[in-house]
């Protein structure tokens, strides 16, 4: 530690950055109600966040922010919520002392194991940067993440934006039968306060220009079509949560279009490429800009819809009598 | 000791803490929550690796100092985290909407030890 002294007070930081963490991290794993572990949970991600920007990854960070801390925290806060009722019974599954001491000391050696791996990194460490470095100047896009997401491996980004339809079918097929096609009942209604709803009609047209701002911005700076569309998804959730409007009925055929029109555009141009720039996913010369603003502003808008209908989760009343939700709460 | 390898071991170790969680927590909900833990330490694991292999960029003068495909795949990796943790909160709160409760027992609602498929059940009593 000596031969860094100029290190050490960024040292000092970033310690007390991982003890927190840490700390967090037991707390989630630990503590006895579901609740207050999901809250930690969200704070955890925040310092997570942080992290990701000691670790000099921007983009990562605003990733960590609003996908995996809000949207996630916000969906594990309202299945927290619904649970609670069942809480009680659970202690009776805890394995025994024993049992909990050999799982603690087997996964305390797996985590000795990755510590080992971590401080036997290669010291001149495998590195891709200098290629992306290379090639990030033909594609017109000045952020290396976004070069690297829609050019370089262009084809994870879509498989990724593909796997997004399959989970939220995977959502609404745990539908009851009787409310298959109706609309999305998961998100949590509190009693409608006058508060509430002047932030969900202030905030959103302040949201929606961030969440525009950073799918524009992401194609030169930290940002991108995940943390727009993730932005402008909680943007529609707040309004949903304050009941200004309804979730749309999963049978809504504009609705399924928007939710696979992204993909859809990816893979077009992508199967174009094939005769205009000789390979599946490349962009013909001098057009890969303008083709990945376009694949970018399609695939915000579905994967914000899509975002979105995942919290909303599976179908639960028919619309628009919604006489079945209220005949399941009272049964 | 630097930043990045210390941000390395404590990736190491929530690996292993949400994997205790996941072992050891009856809760469905407690079980997906130290999964999210073990992917965070995943992902943290993997801005590590990108962390040292930065370099080449901020010298070519483009942004700052990572390996970005490791962290376009970390932001992919988000994603789909996100993706599977809302089926398996779809699927946890219909098993507790028909069947009345919130954990993964096999057979009949509260039953600790159920006999039949449970072979070890007395080892552990002892």
């Amino acid at each position: 530690m000596t031969r860094y002294p100029v290190m050490t007070s960024a040292l000092v930081v970033d310690a007390a950055l991982v003890l927190l963490v840490l700390g967090l991290a037991l707390w989630v794993t630990s503590t006895r109600a579901a609740y207050s572990a999901v809250v930690g949970f969200v704070a955890y991600g925040l310092l997570m966040a942080i992290v990701w920007v000691r670790l000099a990854a921007v983009d990562v960070a605003m990733t960590e922010a609003a996908l995996g801390t809000g949207l996630t925290g916000l969906l594990l806060l309202g299945a927290a919520a619904r649970l609670a009722p069942y809480e009680a019974a659970e202690v009776n599954g805890r394995p025994g002392r024993w049992l909990r001491l050999l799982i603690g000391l087997l996964c305390a050696a797996i985590a000795l194991g990755l510590a080992a791996v971590v401080l036997m990194l290669p010291d001149p460490a495998p590195t891709l940067a200098p290629l992306v470095a290379e090639n990030l100047p033909p594609t017109g896009v000045g952020n290396p993440v976004t070069g690297v997401l829609l050019a370089h491996r262009a084809i994870d980004t879509l498989l990724e934006s593909v796997v997004l339809v399959p989970a939220l079918i995977g959502v609404w097929s745990v539908a009851a039968d009787p409310a298959w096609g109706g609309r999305p009942g998961s998100l949590p209604r509190p009693r409608s306060s006058s508060a509430l709803t002047l932030l969900a009609q202030v905030l959103p047209p302040f949201g929606i220009l961030i969440g525009i701002h950073l799918v524009w911005n992401g194609a030169d700076d930290p940002g991108g079509k995940f943390q727009g569309a993730t932005v402008l998804a909680a943007m529609w959730i707040l309004v949903l949560i304050a009941g200004l409007r309804e979730p749309p009925a999963v049978r809504d055929r504009r609705l399924r279009v928007l939710l696979v029109i992204g993909a859809l555009v990816f893979i077009g141009i992508g199967v174009a490429g094939i005769w205009l720039a000789d390979a599946f996913l490349a962009y013909p010369e001098g057009y890969a800009k303008p083709l990945i603003l376009a694949i970018e502003a399609v695939l915000t808008l579905s994967i914000a819809a899509t975002l979105g209908l995942l919290l909303a989760g599976p179908p639960a009343s028919d619309h628009p009598s919604g006489g079945l939700y209220e005949s399941k709460k009272s049964g | 000791m630097n930043g990045p390898t210390l941000f390395g071991l404590c990736g190491a170790a929530l690996v292993g803490l949400g994997l205790y969680g996941l072992l050891c927590q009856p809760g469905a909900l407690r079980k997906i929550l130290s999964f999210n833990l073990i992917g965070s330490g995943v992902f943290l694991l993997f801005g590590v690796i990108a962390k040292r292999g930065g370099g080449a960029l901020s010298a070519a003068g483009l942004g700052v100092d990572g390996d970005p495909v490791p962290q376009a795949l970390i932001i992919t990796g988000l994603v789909v985290a996100f993706a599977a943790t809302s089926i398996a909160v779809a699927l946890l709160l219909r098993l507790a909407e028909t069947s009345g409760r919130s954990t993964l027992e096999s057979d009949g609602p509260r039953a600790p030890s159920p006999p039949g498929d449970q072979a070890s059940a007395p080892e552990r009593a002892s």
